[in-house]
């Protein structure tokens, strides 16, 4: 039991640096050109929902904690708190995927979604005029910026979130397999590799967002400005 | 080989210790510091949090050293996959024509 | 007495994991390894047949300088495809699906992989792939070539490019599992006195093949997708239209592409060690060396990808940097290539069919080396890039090197697989044939490539018409070499002599059970006290247990 559980560790362990390097393709592109388009990048950043994405963040972090605290009580033998746990988690799962959604619907209405994906909205969103107030719902171009740049970052942003969020679902349909066993009472201190190994995956989508939340919704708040 | 139990407070300890790292990255975020330090101090922020989560709630600081060498070598190999790329886009300039 | 002959032949029992159970179902939701690599056997074969059919119209079509048997849209597709199947659906998986599947957990005393299921649902994830790919070649085909190159396959091409990618996306997801379960069970299921230098080097081959799976797929996985995401919404990250860089696609097509290209050669590798020194009764030369050659193979692999592109708009300075580290992977391989030569010289070697398909790859795989380092070189690589030259130099790896190893293991280890011998007689012709037939093939095309012939096009000016001709008539003399066993082994299941356990006499673990292995490979759990090829004699060999009613379970 003991050499499956640690080949059940190991392995999550080496499908979690697949993953690492699935993701890292697109941290690639995105850092080459974030460096090559500062100024619309910045630009196409800064309308994106700060308060929305750092809540978002926070849901995560809790969740992760909560699946910390389900493994902890599968290994001490606590059944009630454990299915609690993974009650919290997966609900807090479905909060972030729900915030998510809101935020791209409000990128449909703004005409923020790259290319032809919905053939009914193209890409095309309005833009702030120099000299004028700024409309809260339209874009502000930053000095340098122009519209296809700010466009690559939408196709960056979708493309990163987007992957990310259906990890939060495969990662959401997985809890509920837990969930499920855990009500039958499958697991127990002597055997719950499947908590603790899940719990792994959960934990590396968690980092993902870590890094997305800064690199993608951050970057240039502090030329807000400017 | 017993299994290690991490205790609870450690967990809340990170967990807070996570919420203030946002919170300070979004505090940061607002200033403007010179050079590229936003971008500089966002990615520590955001390595310390990821480093606290992959150490206790992944439980790397209690496993094997596999499991390290593991995890260094996905950062490791992360590395080539930039560097290498990067070390191409860097020096096309540095040809008078540029591209 | 010597050693390898102080423990009992096991008594052939009736039982063994062909017959232990009977019916479709026990074969489809089979969790037995060696069932498993039987059912990926079956299913790269037909891929092989069908990239095969696509080399012969290529051959055909190349017969005469015009471009008169098929049209050059349609023509694309035939290359296009040729590369696919081959690359995708026959070679990476080949060796590690079937020949390591069926031997690691054998070859070091377990009873099966660590993840049983895992390894069956790569195998249905390999079918779904590949069925999916098939579906995108029968609507119609893919012209991209097997590269993908952007802007023309997100943009222009009017062919199913995203179903092709697809289908190598899912049959990515097959490779990963694969490599990721043979990673977990080297590390945690060797029988007891196994350590890691008394492996065989086909588990190290496997173990660095799996390592460069685990950390390659995925990024051709995110690429195939990311190209799939901007044939869709007609924008993208390789979009000069957005201020793209079309070469970020090569940059990350390539990064997989070049170590998947160590994923085809070295199981092969593993294969040739194990035949190199078992036909000629030599422990290898320099194991330790050799072993970690595959694990530098494996990591230098990942640091050379820009030589694919020298020729664009890559940084000059980047190129100088991937050319050197091109020179510098050649070392490990040239590595074995010596200690191989070192461990035959001075033996006693048999030239049966396994050492025949050993000796052929360490002559073609040499070839292939050697010139893949006039192509590492900037300057010549400007000359040579797509021509002639880069095909045969990768013809002369995956055929005669990679093809020629897996023939080599097919037939040293199918009396273990199947408990029947293949004829000797019409393998050593078989092998003659494809060896005389795949130089005849790819041999003028160095020269063609050199004088200026390019690749990928289905006509050609005259002068060029003799090197293809003779190409050509090569690649008739391979099929035909191909088809042979084919049809013995098929043939030696039903009507071959019935193998012992040990036919070869040798001391690898996978030869002290019967032949077939019962479903658990081992009756007890062997204890190892000796080495990967121990060949002389040793007082004190120690076997636990013996085989048959007489055998103590642990």
């Amino acid at each position: 039991m003991e050499q499956q559980r640690e080949a059940g560790t190991l392995g999550m362990w080496v499908f979690l640096v697949t993953e690492i390097m699935f993701f890292g393709g697109m941290f690639l592109a995105y850092t080459l050109y974030r460096s090559m388009f500062p100024a619309a990048f910045a630009s196409a950043s800064n309308h994106l929902d700060i308060t929305l994405g750092a809540v978002n963040t926070g849901v995560l972090i809790l969740s992760s904690f909560t699946m910390a605290m389900a493994v902890y009580f599968t290994q001490i033998g606590k059944r009630r708190p454990q299915i609690l746990c993974l009650v919290l988690t997966l609900i807090l799962g479905l909060t972030f995927l729900g915030i998510k959604a809101v935020e791209y619907h409000d990128k449909y209405t703004d005409r923020l979604i790259p290319g032809h994906l919905i053939p009914s909205a193209p890409f095309g969103p309005a833009v702030n005029e120099h000299g004028k107030p700024p409309d809260h719902h339209k874009l502000t171009l930053l000095t340098g910026a122009t519209l296809p740049q700010v466009e690559m970052f939408y196709w960056i942003y979708f493309a990163m979130t987007g992957m990310h969020a259906l990890h939060m679902i495969i990662g959401a349909g997985l809890l509920t397999f837990l969930l499920i066993y855990s009500i039958k009472g499958r697991f127990d201190p002597e055997y719950h590799s499947p908590v603790e190994v899940i719990g792994l995956y959960w934990h590396f989508v968690d980092i993902v967002w870590i890094f997305l939340f800064p690199l993608l919704y951050l970057l240039g708040r502090h030329l807000e400005h400017g | 080989m017993s299994e290690h139990i991490v205790p609870v407070r450690i967990y809340v300890t990170i967990f807070l210790a996570l919420l203030v790292g946002t919170t300070l990255t979004v505090m940061a975020a607002f200033y403007d510091f010179p050079w590229q330090f936003n971008t500089i101090i966002a990615l520590t922020i955001a390595s310390v949090k990821a480093t606290l989560v992959v150490l206790y709630f992944m439980h790397v600081r209690y496993s094997s050293r596999l499991v390290w060498v593991i995890v260094a070598a996905a950062l490791f190999w992360m590395g080539i996959l930039f560097a290498l790329t990067l070390s191409d886009y860097s020096t096309r300039q540095w040809l008078s024509s540029g591209y | 007495m010597k050693a390898i002959e102080s423990f009992e032949t096991p008594r052939p029992s009736e039982v063994n994991y062909i017959n232990a159970q009977y019916g479709l179902k026990s074969w489809l939701l089979t969790k037995d390894h060696k069932r498993i690599a039987l059912l990926y056997l079956g299913s790269i074969t037909f891929f092989f047949f069908i990239g095969g059919l696509y080399a012969m119209m290529i051959r055909l079509e190349l017969l005469t300088p015009q471009g008169d048997l098929l049209q050059s849209t349609t023509y694309n597709k035939v290359f296009t495809q040729h590369g696919i199947i081959m690359i995708f659906f026959f070679l990476i998986p080949s060796i590690p699906a079937t020949l390591g599947n069926f031997l690691i957990p054998m070859m070091i005393g377990a009873k099966d992989l660590a993840f049983p299921r895992i390894n069956l649902l790569s195998w249905y994830i390999y079918l779904l792939g590949g069925i999916i790919t098939i579906y995108a070649l029968l609507a119609g085909g893919v012209d991209t070539g097997w590269t993908f190159y952007t802007p023309f396959s997100t943009t222009f091409s009017n062919s199913y490019v995203v179903a092709a990618g697809l289908g190598i996306f899912i049959n990515g997801f097959s490779s990963i599992l694969t490599g990721l379960n043979f990673i977990v069970t080297i590390h945690t299921m060797r029988a007891p006195g196994m350590t890691w230098f008394r492996m065989p080097l086909f588990i190290w081959s496997h173990y660095a093949t799996s390592l460069i799976m685990i950390l390659g797929t995925p990024v051709i996985a995110i690429t195939v997708l990311l190209l799939a995401f901007e044939r869709v919404s007609r924008v993208g990250i390789f979009d000069p239209g957005l201020g793209g860089d079309p070469v970020l696609f090569q940059h990350l097509f390539w990064f997989y592409s070049h170590p998947a290209v160590y994923i085809m050669v070295l199981p092969s590798m593993g294969v040739v060690s194990e035949l190199v020194a078992n036909f000629s009764r030599k422990n290898i030369f320099g194991y330790s060396f050799v072993a970690f050659s595959s694990l530098a193979i494996a990591v230098f692999g990942f640091l050379v990808w820009g030589h694919h592109l020298f020729v664009t708009p890559q940084s000059v300075y980047a190129g100088m940097i991937f050319s050197f580290l091109s020179f510098a992977v050649a070392i490990p391989s040239a590595i074995k290539v010596f200690n191989w030569t070192a461990t035959l010289y001075r033996s006693s070697i048999s030239y049966d069919t396994p050492m025949l398909y050993a000796l052929g790859f360490i002559g073609l795989f040499t070839v292939g080396g050697m010139t893949g380092l006039f192509l590492a070189s900037l300057a010549v690589d400007v000359h040579l890039s797509d021509t002639y030259f880069v095909v045969a130099h990768f013809h002369y790896i995956m055929v005669g090197g990679a093809l020629m190893g897996y023939l080599g293991g097919l037939h040293y280890w199918w009396p273990k697989i199947s408990g029947r011998m293949y004829p000797e007689g019409w393998g050593r012709f078989a092998a003659l044939v494809i060896f005389v037939g795949f130089n005849l093939t790819f041999l003028p095309q160095f020269v063609a490539g050199y004088l200026g012939m390019p690749r990928r096009y289905h006509a050609y000016p005259p002068e060029f018409q003799v090197f293809n001709v003779l190409s050509t008539a090569g690649a008739s003399i391979l099929g035909f070499g191909m088809l042979i066993p084919a049809i013995y082994f098929v043939w030696s299941m039903r009507y071959g002599k019935h193998a012992e356990a040990n036919p070869w006499h040798l001391p690898g673990l996978e030869w002290r059970t019967q032949s077939p292995p019962p479903t658990e490979n081992f009756e007890v759990t062997p204890v190892v006290t000796w080495d990967a090829y121990e060949f002389a004699p040793r007082e004190e060999i120690e076997v636990v247990g013996k085989f048959g009613p007489e055998a103590e379970r642990i």
